[in-house]
């Protein structure tokens, strides 16, 4: 049986408290559940559906809505490279070749080591700094075949 | 030239309360502290604002709309989720003025009556997260924000809410589905959200840039503002520029601004003396426009609708002439494909097998009747569908094909 942890708890409540209804509360719930448990498994929403009084399937709904909420197991740094428009005309597909040389994944794989997983999003916002990737709650800009080479080995002696 | 918005983005430490108020922050919202709320509501509409998300709508219209004395709360929804492709001017509002945005907030919220107020912020600005949520605190702590509102009589409940990704959101009604909880499946209108909207209560929801020009509004007057800009098309706008330009950025110029004097001067022109092709002037939704088509436009939403485009919400992508267009509408297919919720059977068959017909072409599988049938499926989809989703398929699809007809032939074989 899974559980918040006691900070996950207090930050329920203080979720919670933001909202007239609980049932708003509910999305921003599940980016809780995420960072605690690493995704949205059936064990998850079963424990946020409890927690919360909707069905399992209610909460799944909601989740598989949203492509932040990872419906499987992702690596702790899950990189999202931006595949749109003004990402595409600067190169975002060299990027892309160099990740999966150096990671030896493809998209919506993880590294043996669960470290690394990798997909391609749609736009970031930076368009102007093109290309750019997310990865948590940074942006990476300005990519090229080189910098995601580099920014990886950063991110793996981490 | 002058700057409403971007006036202290590169400011040292304008995040900070403390600098946001010695440049002369919060003092419009000091100001309307002491104003009748129809009042402000009456000074935004002669201001001649319009929303600055993509839609256009006059702001103060929308905000009359909400009615009084319904025995609900009044709710003031503040989008930011910026995800069209091409757009990334809310952004450096909120990264670098953060209590720009929260005095708009303020302001709106006092006009309309409205004590709980939320950010809805796309899910992957999380790192804009820390930098707003950082002002919001202080904002509770130097009275701000809170049971009374600079000491006055007026209670204020700012939240940050973060979306989880899904560009729909953007869309008013669908921000409103998601924050109740739900998948974001945009409502059939009417009802309107000014009579019920979050939680079937009355509901504004405005864009960033919309709120952040309210401050300045209030100081200097709705007739300053209306000075500014073109006769239907009032004050500034921001721009955000990229693709094949030297300089790519953010850039706040007067309603009306010539479109190819902004390539040329703000954006630095074309580089690697390449020549300019096309243009998306108002994000990957609205129509494309060649080259010539650019010429003798002004930067407004009239002029840019005249040209045959939109100015939607000001995210302009540039392309030079070694750009493949068949390419560019492939992967903005791929984009409403992948972002279409799902609802409506137009847009869900309609934007997947549009993009599928565009990969084939691009990979050199086209038939020569795919042309046609790619005009046909946007006439199948427009206007057909709860929400503009579709549309914004349907203009891509159908500028880029017509004007650059030949290049699309040109990848078919049989």
């Amino acid at each position: 049986m899974i559980e918040f942890s006691g900070d996950g708890k207090r930050r329920y409540q203080n979720i919670l408290s933001h909202y007239p209804e609980k049932r708003a509360a509910l999305i921003p719930v599940l980016t809780l559940a995420q960072r605690e448990f690493g995704w949205i498994s059936k064990e998850v929403a079963e424990y946020v559906g409890k927690l919360m009084g909707y069905p399992a399937s209610d909460v799944l709904a909601v989740a598989s809505f949203y492509t932040m909420l990872h419906k499987k197991p992702a690596g702790k740094y899950h990189m999202e490279v931006c595949r749109n428009v003004s990402c595409w005309l600067k190169g975002t597909y060299a990027c892309v070749d160099a990740i999966k040389q150096r990671l030896n994944v493809d998209f919506g794989g993880v590294t043996a080591d669960g470290k690394f997983s990798f997909a391609l999003t749609e736009c970031l916002g930076s368009c102007g700094t093109a290309p750019a990737m997310q990865v948590g709650d940074r942006y990476y800009e300005d990519l090229t075949p080189a910098s995601v080479v580099e920014i990886i080995e950063k991110l793996a002696n981490d | 030239m002058i700057k409403i918005l971007l006036e202290n983005t590169d400011k040292v430490d304008q995040v900070r309360l403390e600098k946001y108020k010695q440049r002369g922050g919060y003092r419009a919202l000091r100001k309307v502290l002491t104003m009748d709320p129809p009042a402000i509501i009456e000074e935004v509409k002669a201001s001649g604002l319009r929303g600055r998300g993509g839609a256009g709508f006059p702001t103060g219209m929308k905000w009359g709309f909400v009615p009084r004395n319904t025995g609900k709360p009044t709710y003031l929804l503040c989008n930011a989720d910026e995800s069209e492709p091409g757009t990334f001017k809310d952004r450096i509002l909120m990264e670098r003025d953060p209590h720009l945005m929260i005095e708009g907030m303020a302001i709106a919220c006092y006009a309309l009556n409205c004590h709980l107020s939320y950010i809805y912020l796309r899910g992957e600005y999380e790192f804009i997260a820390h930098t707003v949520q950082r002002a919001l605190d202080e904002a509770y702590e130097a009275g701000v924000l809170g049971p009374s509102v600079l000491g006055h009589d007026f209670a204020l409940d700012i939240h940050l809410h973060l979306g989880q990704g899904a560009y729909i959101c953007g869309e008013e009604t669908a921000l409103i589905e998601s924050l109740e909880g739900y998948r974001g499946y945009p409502r059939i209108k009417p009802p309107f959200p000014a009579t019920h909207g979050f939680l079937a209560s009355p509901t504004v929801v405005n864009n960033v840039e919309t709120l952040c020009a309210l401050p300045w509004i209030i100081t200097n007057g709705g007739a300053a503002y209306a000075s500014i800009g073109t006769e239907k098309s009032k004050g500034t706008k921001l721009f955000s520029v990229s693709g094949h330009v030297a300089k790519p950025g953010v850039y706040e110029v007067e309603m009306g601004y010539p479109l190819l004097e902004f390539i040329n001067k703000e954006a630095g022109g074309i580089p690697n003396g390449h020549k300019l092709k096309a243009v998306i002037p108002g994000g990957s939704s609205v129509p494309v426009l060649t080259a010539q088509e650019c010429e003798g436009v002004g930067l407004d939403y009239e002029s840019l609708l005249k040209a045959g485009s939109m100015l939607g919400s000001g995210g302009m992508i540039v392309f030079d002439d070694t750009t493949k267009m068949p390419e560019v509408l492939s992967v903005i297919a791929d984009f409403y494909a992948h972002e279409s919720c799902g609802q409506c059977t137009p847009c869900r068959e309609g934007t997947g097998w549009a993009a599928k017909i565009l990969r084939n072409m691009v990979s050199g599988t086209g038939k020569w009747s795919d042309v046609d049938l790619l005009l046909k499926i946007a006439d199948m989809m427009e206007g057909k569908t709860i929400c503009p989703l579709a549309d914004a398929d349907v203009m891509p699809i159908r500028s880029f094909v017509t004007k650059y007809r030949r290049e699309f032939e040109a990848l078919c074989s049989s």
